[in-house]
């Protein structure tokens, strides 16, 4: 796999920046769908399950890119998920260890983290076949794009759940809160409708542009 | 936890806390495999086999693990257990019911990764469940994935005849529709006390 033209790429910003925009995981890809519904009813737990899943993904990442020409590839995927369930322990106990709280209110989905296709997608389409560098830069846009979409979802959800935004009051005495908003189905409507509005910003650029295009051709 | 009867176990896995409507467990093949009611079906019964497997193969190495007091590499051995319990089915299932292995083709393997199991081998290890306790738990988690999977299957069949905006198809709808379904399962909250 060392001689793969690709691992000879420069790194630039595109590295970084696909994984939060144009390949976002949640908003474009669609993957690890479950961290994102789940513990997104308030913008604190957003926040600790985005790091946490940049942490185990920039780990992960990093040593199976070092160790790519060592591992056999009838045996890459258990290596990877052994490498990344290593890394979740870890976090697992990290977390524990500096807040409780924090650590009850995500529960299990910390070690459901191993799950995450996020992470053994990148490690299988990324990390395998690139140098330290390049998986490192692309794994941290990934985090960053992943941690982005969960704080979009969790401030929507806690401002009109709970009318707070990181526990602190945003509304007035008289806002009546949306409790569904923070409870099971409110993470499918909010996600749905962030979803409604990337595809219609889409659709109007692509007007835009055809537009443009006609114009520009007579 | 010793108080919970059989009966609210499975009640409670399989309609009140459902998997996939109100742990957002197994969300990727909840959304991916359900277009058409046939392999929803399928992928459902797959899953719950699966999940019946692995659980009782947490708890024996649960067991182990606790005896020699070597809890932190639980997460890592779940993970490896249930990865060869899904390749233990698929070779079973191509041994002795061929058709059924081609029916399901691309979706057992993907069963490894599916977020449902692994909750469900940490979830009964948290709550410290018996033996028997942990069979029926399985059973009732099983239960509900299928009939959310085939639920939701059911509703998109209709769905894909209606006429909706250019940009609300695709994902958006579909979870805009799982959002309702979810609201629906509420309902059951409060359900056995």
């Amino acid at each position: 796999m060392a001689a793969d033209p690709k691992a000879r790429q420069p790194v630039t910003m595109d590295t970084f920046l696909d994984g939060v925009w144009r390949e976002n995981p949640v908003f474009v890809m669609l993957l690890g769908m479950c961290p994102v519904l789940a513990v997104t009813n308030s913008v604190a737990n957003a926040i600790a399950m985005g790091l946490a899943t940049t942490f185990v993904l920039l780990c992960s990442s990093a040593l199976v890119s070092l160790l790519r020409n060592a591992i056999p590839k009838q045996v890459r995927i258990a290596t990877y998920i052994v490498i990344i369930a290593t890394f979740v322990t870890v976090v697992d106990y990290v977390i524990q260890a500096i807040s409780l709280d924090l650590y009850n209110a995500l529960g299990a989905f910390i070690q459901l983290i191993v799950v995450n296709c996020i992470i053994l997608g990148r490690a299988e389409a990324y990390a395998s076949r690139h140098r330290i560098t390049a998986s490192l830069v692309n794994s941290l846009g990934m985090g960053a794009g992943f941690s982005l979409a969960l704080l979009c979802l969790g401030s929507v959800r806690e401002l009109l759940g709970n009318g707070t935004l990181l526990g602190v009051a945003v509304f007035g005495e008289r806002f009546q809160p949306w409790s569904i908003m923070i409870l099971p189905p409110g993470g499918f409507f909010v996600l749905g409708a962030w979803l409604l509005l990337f595809a219609w910003l889409k659709e109007r650029k692509a007007r835009a542009t055809q537009k443009g295009e006609r114009i520009h051709g007579t | 936890m010793e108080h919970e009867s059989l009966g609210f176990i499975f009640l409670n896995a399989c309609i009140i806390n459902n998997f996939v409507l109100s742990y957002f467990l197994g969300i990727c093949p909840f959304l991916g495999v359900s277009g058409k009611l046939d392999t929803a079906w399928h992928m459902g019964l797959a899953t719950a086999f699966v999940m019946l497997v692995s659980s009782l193969c947490a708890f024996a190495i649960n067991t182990l693990l606790v005896q020699f007091e070597l809890e932190y590499l639980r997460l890592i051995c779940y993970i490896a257990v249930i990865a060869s319990a899904v390749q233990l089915v698929e070779m079973v299932m191509k041994k002795f019911s061929p058709a059924l292995f081609r029916a399901l083709g691309i979706f057992l393997p993907l069963i490894t990764t599916n977020c449902a199991i692994l909750g469900l081998a940490l979830f009964q290890t948290f709550r410290e469940y018996s033996f028997l306790q942990s069979l029926v738990y399985s059973l009732g988690a099983g239960t509900g994935f299928t009939l959310a999977i085939v639920l939701m299957a059911g509703l998109r069949e209709r769905l894909a005849l209606a006429q909706v905006p250019t940009v609300s198809q695709g994902a958006a709808l579909s979870l805009m529709l799982a959002g309702l379904l979810s609201l629906g399962f509420m309902g059951f909250a409060g359900l056995g006390g």
